[in-house]
């Protein structure tokens, strides 16, 4: 202790407190005041940053959720509209065969009745026709008959054989 | 008054190196009417601690190192200092004038010599009369001079000051991201806040002890590793400097001081009345010893691996021969690399007990 004592140099004291309280005061001032609060705004920017990329990316898979929601209605919907229009197309195909068929139909029916009344007038015309050379024929025949059975006979076979009815 | 001799250290050479190393020179103090019955290797090794306990101590001039001519002169290399003292009105002189201690230097029809590198007041042959200790009995003026130690203390400043000057201004050029050797610093910085002054002061204080925590941790751990440079400075292992360090702690611990702490040395909390009177001698006492510890620390440390590291140099003199020689160079090379370890661990020891220390100071009563 006493050596301690005899080592003591009160000038060193003296220079050594002097530069150290004057250097703590300058650095405070120019470096550590500005050094700390540097590092602090950085800090608390840093940790800003981190929260709003964070909040960033939890919206964002918000929005991917969203965004695959959308999508999976979309096709749903889609899926829905095909199967809509099939059905509507095979609906019409089918309503359309059915109109179709009924007018062919239509038309198939008109055709025959027509036929069916031309094939009547026809044969009606033929009735009148045969009915009036039967008529005739039957006169004829009369006249004939009155006049010779034989040869009546040969005339009826040939005027039937010349009106060749079918 | 002091002679030196170095005639049996005949490799000159040899000294030069080491002394390149240990800024070198002796005072050999009462060699002469011992020398007839020394051996050679005794001189030697009372040579060599007067040499260790030399460089311990603060120097008037900065030597960086010397050597003894053919002729026995010894030769140095360096430059003085200036000397200021306070003898009846103050004297400011170069330490050239001491010429290493051997003249008697004459200022203002005052005589002033140095022996043991303290100057005192003589008569102009510089006679040094001694009580009955051996203390010598001369009037010691104040000496203001500017030392070694106060030469590397201006020197640490500066550089201290220029260091973390550059880093503030860095921030401000390079968007708030350190550049150049602040990037070293930086994390230091931010380590002694994170894991020294927030665990230990609390977050609502810490801030108004920052600055000192910051300024005492790099100044300690600077003026370290500039004592291991080959310089041969030792600041940190000086009492005053120590002594300094400490008061300053031990005057903001006490300033900032709050209700509860000042309770708990007198008043002692929670404990019975006789016990509060018995803790209450204890804690002030406790409120010396504190800062006490943190001066012998500091000191001790940094002295005693001086010594320690000077002293394995020395040997290889000593053996002289080249397996102990070498043993002592791999020796005083693994403790220079510890010592490195002991410059950052002793600053840091000094920063965290004075953060604990205020951090006592500033505790709120939360029991």
């Amino acid at each position: 202790m006493e050596k301690l004592i005899s080592e003591f140099s009160f000038g060193l004291f003296f220079w050594h407190l002097l530069v150290f309280v004057g250097l703590i005061f300058l650095l405070k001032k120019f470096a550590w005041k500005p050094i700390l609060d540097t590092i602090n705004e950085r800090e608390t920017s840093i940790r800003d940053a981190l929260k709003s990329a964070e909040n960033a990316r939890s919206e964002m898979e918000l929005a991917q959720a969203d965004n695959k929601k959308i999508l999976k209605e979309a096709l749903i919907e889609k899926e829905k509209i095909l199967k809509e229009a099939n059905d509507i197309k095979s609906k019409t195909i089918n309503e359309s065969k059915d109109i179709a068929k009924i007018e062919a139909d239509k038309i198939i029916k008109q055709a025959e009745n027509l036929i069916q009344a031309e094939k009547n007038a026809v044969i009606n015309d033929l009735k009148d026709q045969v009915a009036e050379l039967s008529i005739n024929i039957a006169e004829k025949v009369l006249k004939d008959e009155l006049n010779n059975k034989a040869k009546h006979e040969k005339l009826v076979e040939r005027l039937l054989k010349e009106s060749n009815i079918k | 008054m002091s002679k030196t001799n170095y005639s049996h250290l005949s490799n000159k050479k040899f000294i030069l190196i080491i002394s390149f190393f240990i800024s070198f020179y002796i005072q050999a103090n009462d060699l002469d009417n011992q020398k007839d019955i020394l051996t050679s290797k005794e001189i030697q090794k009372k040579e060599i601690k007067d040499y260790i306990l030399h460089h311990l101590k603060d120097s008037h001039d900065f030597s960086l190192l010397s050597y003894t001519k053919e002729n026995g002169e010894k030769k140095y290399i360096g430059f003085p200092l200036p000397v200021i003292i306070w003898d009846k009105g103050l004297k400011v002189f170069s330490s050239s004038r001491f010429n290493h201690g051997k003249k008697v230097a004459v200022v203002d029809n005052s005589y002033y010599a140095l022996y043991h590198n303290k100057i005192y007041k003589t008569d102009e042959k510089g006679t040094i009369f001694y009580d009955e200790n051996k203390h010598p009995k001369n009037i010691k003026p104040l000496d203001f001079s500017i030392t070694k130690g106060v030469i590397s203390i201006f020197f640490t400043a500066f550089l201290m000051f220029y260091i973390f000057k550059n880093l503030a201004d860095s921030y401000k050029k390079n968007g708030k991201i350190a550049s150049g050797v602040g990037r070293f610093f930086e994390p230091i910085i931010i380590y002694i806040r994170d894991e020294i002054a927030i665990p230990n002061i609390g977050t609502k204080h810490y801030k108004k002890y920052m600055s000192y925590l910051l300024t005492i941790f790099f100044f300690i751990w600077f003026l370290n590793l500039l004592g291991l440079t080959p310089l041969g400075i030792n600041v940190t292992g000086n009492i005053a400097v120590t002594f300094c360090l400490a008061l300053i702690t031990f005057i903001i611990t006490n300033l900032t001081a709050n209700k509860n702490y000042w309770k708990h040395i007198f008043w002692m909390p929670g404990v019975p009345i006789p016990m509060k009177i018995i803790l209450a001698p204890i804690e002030l006492l406790g409120v010396f010893i504190k800062p006490f510890s943190l001066m012998i620390r500091l000191y001790a440390n940094i002295s005693a691996g001086h010594i320690v590291l000077m002293s394995l140099i020395a040997l290889m003199f000593i053996f002289k021969n080249w397996l102990g020689s070498s043993l002592s160079f791999l020796l005083a090379f693994s403790i220079s690399i510890i010592e490195i370890l002991v410059a950052v661990l002793q600053a840091y020891i000094f920063t965290v007990l004075s953060a604990l220390y205020f951090g006592f100071a500033s505790e709120e009563n939360n029991h």
